[in-house]
Parts: C-alpha cells; sequence; structure tokens
C-alpha cells in the first residue's frame, strides 16, 4: 500500500464524520494553543526581565565597598572595611586596560525645592561617564559636563518626572533649585527611563560626585560602575579589579559583581518557569489525546463490517493498523497545526493589549507542543487501532 | 483447484459447542460452477469462510492450488485473499463513504498499483458489468442490482481464480438477481472458479454441480439438471427427517 494512498483512505474515513473529528482535533488544539500561549507568557515575562537589565547596560562590572560573605561569623570583626573612594576609582581608570567607561556614585536622599514646591527625591552623585554607562539619555539641556572628579560645582540634573512637579509650567534649565542646603543651577533634564535596578530614574537629582559627597558628608563610594570594553573581557576585568583594589586596601574587602551572574540567574529562573508552565499545558494534550481513542473505538466499531471487509479482499494486519494510525495522527496533527494558529493569535492579542510584555512563544515550545500532538495520535491511536486488526474477518462481515 | 480433507470446524455458541463442519472431503476443480445448499446452520457459509481463508478449520488439510492452506500465517493468508479469491456478499459490503470506482480501486490499493493504472483497470471491470456511468455514485445512489455489480467488479478486479459468493441474489429482486447470476457465469465460462452458496433452488440449478449440506456434513452431490433431487433432501432436512 502506497503512503498516499493510506493518507488518501484516512482523510475519506474522517470526512465521513466531519463534526466527530472536528471536536477530537479542537481538544488538540486547545491543548497545543495552550502550550504556546503559557509559554510565550513566560518568555515575555524573562525577557521583560532581562530587558530591565540591559537597559541598565550588559557590560558592566560593579564595585561594591565591603566583602560579602556567607560564612557567617559575628559581624565587625575581622578589621572594618576601607570605604571605596574617588582614589580608588582613577586607580581603576588608570590601572584596568578592559575598563572603557567608570562611573563612581554616591547615592543618598535630599530635598529638593523651588520656591514652594520641595520634592524628597533619590540624590545620585555621578560623573559626566555616567550618561553612558548607565543608559541615561538628555531630553532637554545637558548632563554633567567632564570635570575632575575630586571638582565639585553647583550644578543639577533632574529626573524627568521631578522637573515635571517642580516645574510644571516653565522651563527648568537655567534655574535655581536648592538641594538640601545646596544651591544649585538646573543644567539638564533626563530622557524618562522609568525603573532600573530598583531606582526610579525619573525621581532623582543628580550632582558632581565631589559634590554629593560632600552633601551626604562621605567619604566612600555607594558603588563603582565600570563598562568594560567588550563582553569577552569581563572575567578578565573583574579578576583586575579585585586584585588592583586588593593590593591598595591591604586585603581583599571589595565585592565585585558581573551583571552576566545576575542576569543567567534570573534567566534560568523564569526560564524553568516557561517549561513548567508549558508542562501544565500539555497536560491537556493527553487530555485530548484520550478523546482521540475515545472516537477511534467509536470509529473502529462503527465500521466493524468494513474492516470485515477490507480483510476479505485481501488488505493485511499491517496494512488495516496503518489506515486507523493515520486517522488518529491525522486528527492530532491537524489539530495541533489549528492549535499553533490559536495560540499565535492568542500571543498576537496579548501583544497588542500589554505592549510592554514582550510575549512571544519559545522556539521549543512551539516545536515541543507539535510534534508532542503528533505523537499523541500515534500513542492514543494504536489502541483502537490494534482492535481493528485483531477482529475475526467472519465476525466482522456480519457486524458482530 | 481444491482439496478438502477431513476438515472440521465447530465453535462455541452460548456455551453450546457447534459442529459447524463435520469430516468435510471435497474435491473442487478448476473452472467448475458448484452451488452449496443446505438449511440454515447447515454449515454452509462456514465452509465458504473456510474455503475463503477468512475461517481456520480445526482439523482436516485444505489444499487451495496445490498449496497447504492451513500452514500459512495472516499475512500469506492475505495474500492469497488479495489475489487468488474474490468474495461476494448478499449485503454487498460496499464502503459507503467511497464511489463505485472507489471500491472497485480498493483491493488494488492494498495491493499497492498505482493510481492511474488503478482507476483504468477499475474502469475497465465496472465496463465489463455494465456500470461504467455509474463510476462516480457512491453506494446509497446505486439500486441492490447496482451495488451487487460493484462488489462483483471489485471481487475480480485483481483477477482471482476463485470467486465465492455468499447469496449473491439473496436481497436482489428476480430480474436484477438474473442479471447478476449471468454476470457471473460469464466470469465462470472465461475459466473462473465459481462458488455460490445458496438455499434457492432456481439459483443452484444453473450450476454445473450441487451439494446439499445438513449439520455441517455433505449429505448430497449431484448436477445442477438434478436439482428437483437436492430439492428433497434438502426439505427432509428442514423438516428435521
Amino acid at each position: 500500500m502506497r503512503p498516499l494512498d493510506v493518507l488518501g483512505f484516512a482523510v475519506r474515513a474522517l470526512r465521513g464524520h466531519r463534526l466527530r473529528t472536528a471536536l477530537s482535533l479542537l481538544g488538540v488544539a486547545i491543548g497545543v494553543a495552550a502550550v504556546v500561549t503559557l509559554t510565550a507568557l513566560g518568555e515575555g515575562a524573562r525577557r521583560y526581565v532581562l530587558g530591565q537589565f540591559a537597559a541598565v547596560g550588559t557590560n558592566m562590572v560593579i564595585v561594591l565597598p565591603g566583602k560579602t560573605e556567607t560564612t557567617g561569623g559575628m559581624p565587625g570583626f575581622g578589621g572594618v572595611p576601607h570605604d571605596l573612594t574617588l582614589e580608588d576609582a582613577r586607580a581603576v581608570v588608570r590601572g584596568v586596560r578592559e575598563a572603557d567607561k567608570v562611573a563612581p556614585m554616591v547615592v543618598g536622599t535630599e530635598t529638593v525645592a523651588f520656591g514652594e514646591r520641595r520634592r524628597q527625591v533619590a540624590l545620585f552623585g555621578s560623573t559626566h561617564e555616567a550618561l553612558e554607562v548607565r543608559r541615561l539619555g538628555v531630553a532637554h539641556g545637558r548632563f554633567l559636563p567632564p570635570l575632575a572628579w575630586d571638582r565639585g560645582a553647583p550644578i543639577a540634573v533632574l529626573g524627568s518626572k521631578l522637573a515635571q512637579e517642580l516645574f510644571p509650567a516653565t522651563d527648568p534649565v537655567g534655574q535655581v533649585v536648592r538641594v538640601g542646603d545646596w544651591r544649585m543651577r538646573v543644567i539638564g533634564v533626563l530622557e524618562p527611563r522609568g525603573q532600573q535596578l530598583g531606582v526610579n530614574m525619573d525621581d532623582v537629582v543628580v550632582v558632581p560626585v565631589a559634590t554629593a559627597m560632600k552633601m551626604l558628608n562621605r567619604t566612600g563610594l555607594f558603588r563603582l560602575v565600570i563598562q568594560v570594553r567588550s563582553h569577552a573581557d569581563l572575567e578578565r576585568a573583574k579578576s583586575n579589579v579585585v586584585r588592583l583594589l586588593s593590593e591598595r586596601h591591604g586585603e581583599e574587602d571589595v565585592t565585585v559583581i558581573t551583571q552576566d551572574a545576575v542576569i543567567s540567574a534570573f534567566s534560568s529562573i523564569l526560564g524553568a518557569l516557561t517549561m513548567a508552565l508549558g508542562g501544565i499545558a500539555a497536560v491537556s494534550l493527553a487530555v485530548a489525546g484520550v478523546g482521540i481513542m475515545n472516537v477511534m473505538l467509536v470509529s473502529v466499531s462503527e465500521r466493524t463490517r468494513e474492516v470485515g471487509l477490507l480483510k476479505a479482499i485481501g488488505a493485511g494486519r499491517s496494512q488495516i493498523l496503518a489506515a486507523f494510525l493515520t486517522e488518529a495522527i491525522l486528527i492530532s496533527s491537524a489539530g495541533g497545526l489549528l492549535g499553533l494558529a490559536l495560540g499565535w493569535a492568542a500571543v498576537l492579542v496579548l501583544v497588542t493589549a500589554y505592549p510592554a510584555l514582550p510575549a512571544s512563544p519559545p522556539l521549543w515550545a512551539v516545536l515541543a507542543a507539535f510534534s508532542l500532538s503528533v505523537a499523541v495520535g500515534a500513542v492514543f491511536g494504536v489502541l483502537p487501532a490494534r482492535r481493528a486488526t485483531r477482529l475475526d474477518p467472519v465476525a466482522a462481515l456480519a457486524g458482530r | 483447484m481444491i482439496r478438502l480433507e477431513g476438515i472440521s470446524r465447530s465453535y462455541d455458541l452460548g456455551g453450546e459447542p457447534v459442529h459447524a463442519l463435520v469430516d468435510v472431503t471435497e474435491e473442487i476443480a478448476s473452472g467448475e460452477y458448484l452451488a452449496i445448499m443446505g438449511p440454515s446452520g447447515s454449515g454452509k457459509s462456514t465452509l465458504l469462510h473456510v474455503l475463503g481463508c477468512l475461517d481456520r478449520p480445526d482439523q482436516g488439510r485444505y489444499e487451495l492450488d496445490g498449496r497447504d492452506v492451513s500452514r500459512l500465517d495472516e499475512d500469506e493468508l492475505s495474500l492469497l485473499r488479495r489475489h487468488t479469491i474474490g468474495f461476494v456478499f448478499q449485503f454487498f459490503h460496499l464502503v459507503p463513504r467511497l464511489t463505485a470506482l472507489g471500491n472497485v480501486e480498493l483491493p488494488m490499493l492494498f495491493a499497492g498499483i498505482p493510481p492511474a493504472e488503478r482507476r483504468a483497470r477499475a474502469l475497465a471491470r465496472l465496463k465489463a458489468v455494465g456500470l461504467e456511468p455509474r463510476a462516480q455514485h457512491r453506494p446509497d445512489q446505486l439500486s441492490g442490482g447496482e451495488r451487487q455489480r460493484v462488489a462483483l467488479a471489485r471481487a475480480t478486479v485483481l483477477e482471482p481464480k476463485l470467486l465465492l459468493a455468499d447469496e449473491p441474489t439473496g436481497n436482489l429482486d428476480t430480474t436484477s438477481g438474473r442479471h447478476v447470476l449471468e454476470i457471473l457465469e460469464q466470469m465462470n465460462a472465461a475459466g473462473l472458479t465459481l462458488i455460490v452458496v445458496t438455499h434457492d433452488p432456481a439459483v443452484a440449478r444453473r450450476a454445473r454441480r450441487v451439494l446439499v449440506l445438513k449439520d455441517g456434513r455433505v449429505v448430497y452431490r449431484g448436477s445442477g439438471a438434478q436439482i428437483h433431487e437436492a430439492v428433497d433432501v434438502l426439505s427432509a432436512a428442514e423438516n428435521g427427517a
């Protein structure tokens, strides 16, 4: 029997029961659509989180003062860590060749006031380099100029929300605001960026790092953000930074983290979540398989006489098995295709409704869902098909 | 062509063993035209099924075309049914969703014959039974006689040597029944071995040879011309004598 003839025979048999075929096909379609949609959601969540990190820049090494250790022990013993100073930052610029840009950062809270309006916001002390390193953009005016790092200046750049609230009608650039006890001239307004690693970059005031240290009465930096030339240099940059600062401090008392570690941790957690969602959805495919088995059993018992006839005209066991199995696989794979289309449509609706969520089914989920649907037909079609081949021809012809 | 030696077949019916065939020994020559008669339950259908390799005897030896059929496995039997034996049934057994042409093509589908050749051969067979214009009709659009002629075309499309007909006219009116018989007899005249199971003496008398079965045994052998003798034996059997 030629493969195309097996197919044709099965298609004609299925067309004889359109409603029944369509319903069991729909079962598979719903299962596949569920897998596609849910994994798309999971993947969307993963991409959203990764996108948040990417917005901060990916080729980054972050240096924090103090050594985070997981060995326990009483805090405070074993020496107070050295401050991470501006001098350390300069040493990194000079001594770590992989470092492209270095942005020292000091963070605190201050009140910004203009006339009667006052806002409590995050004070963000940094340098010219922060613009690029933190992937910021200037909507209006300019960012901090490239000053010497230890030179302060009474200038400030406002976050977009802060600027909007302090200056609802006027242009803030050129105006003088009070930041804490300091009077500062506004030189620019940031583009809206939203939340970046827990800090709302729209609700900040950015001042030169030396000024911020004086205002907050700090001797050390909050952190040092280093942009590395290329992704391949990341690990080397990290170890060079650790070595350099250990030499300067006489002990290893800084924590150096790369975004990579954080990103891959998040990515694998959310990837596992996606797989779990897909797995749950795949259960519905098994249910659909039972539906196919049921329909095929009904079909075999309805077509008992036909099976008897096929045996009488010389159809072999394997041919009858192939014919019925093909029917089951046709139902399930057609259902699979329909499910892919339904799932795709659902994802499209989702993306249109929530453009912020980059939902898209991962390729592995699409392939797995479709191959699983084909397999469901093959597995659950075996029992009915075997029942057909085992019919006694004489009894089958009599409809028994 | 066919040699049966001590064929017995019994089966269970509600706990009671039914002896459908008891020690049947018979030879049927190639090209013969044989009618098998008998009251219901006499085993004539079982004999036909054994001859057609749809049923296996419990005992005895069945030789078809020089081969011992009882030793063949399931796959070899289906090949035998496909190429050596043709079946015609009382209830036609056409596949309802297929056209007349599709039904005639069916055995060739399982034989793996390419579509173009299949179509040509099926049309030729339909033409031989006078149904070429009806090729695209489905069974429910055909009369009983037409359906049986489609079944005949299907049974003979792979040119078997043996044609087994189980009450081929049992569901037909006299005219279409005669038409079907005439086609069967033409095929027999062309060399096909024809075995017809019937309870209708008018059908049996046309055969060259007649067997009467009772309780699984052959109780009468005669020629079609002596059908009255066969009928006497038959009515005696039916009256339980």
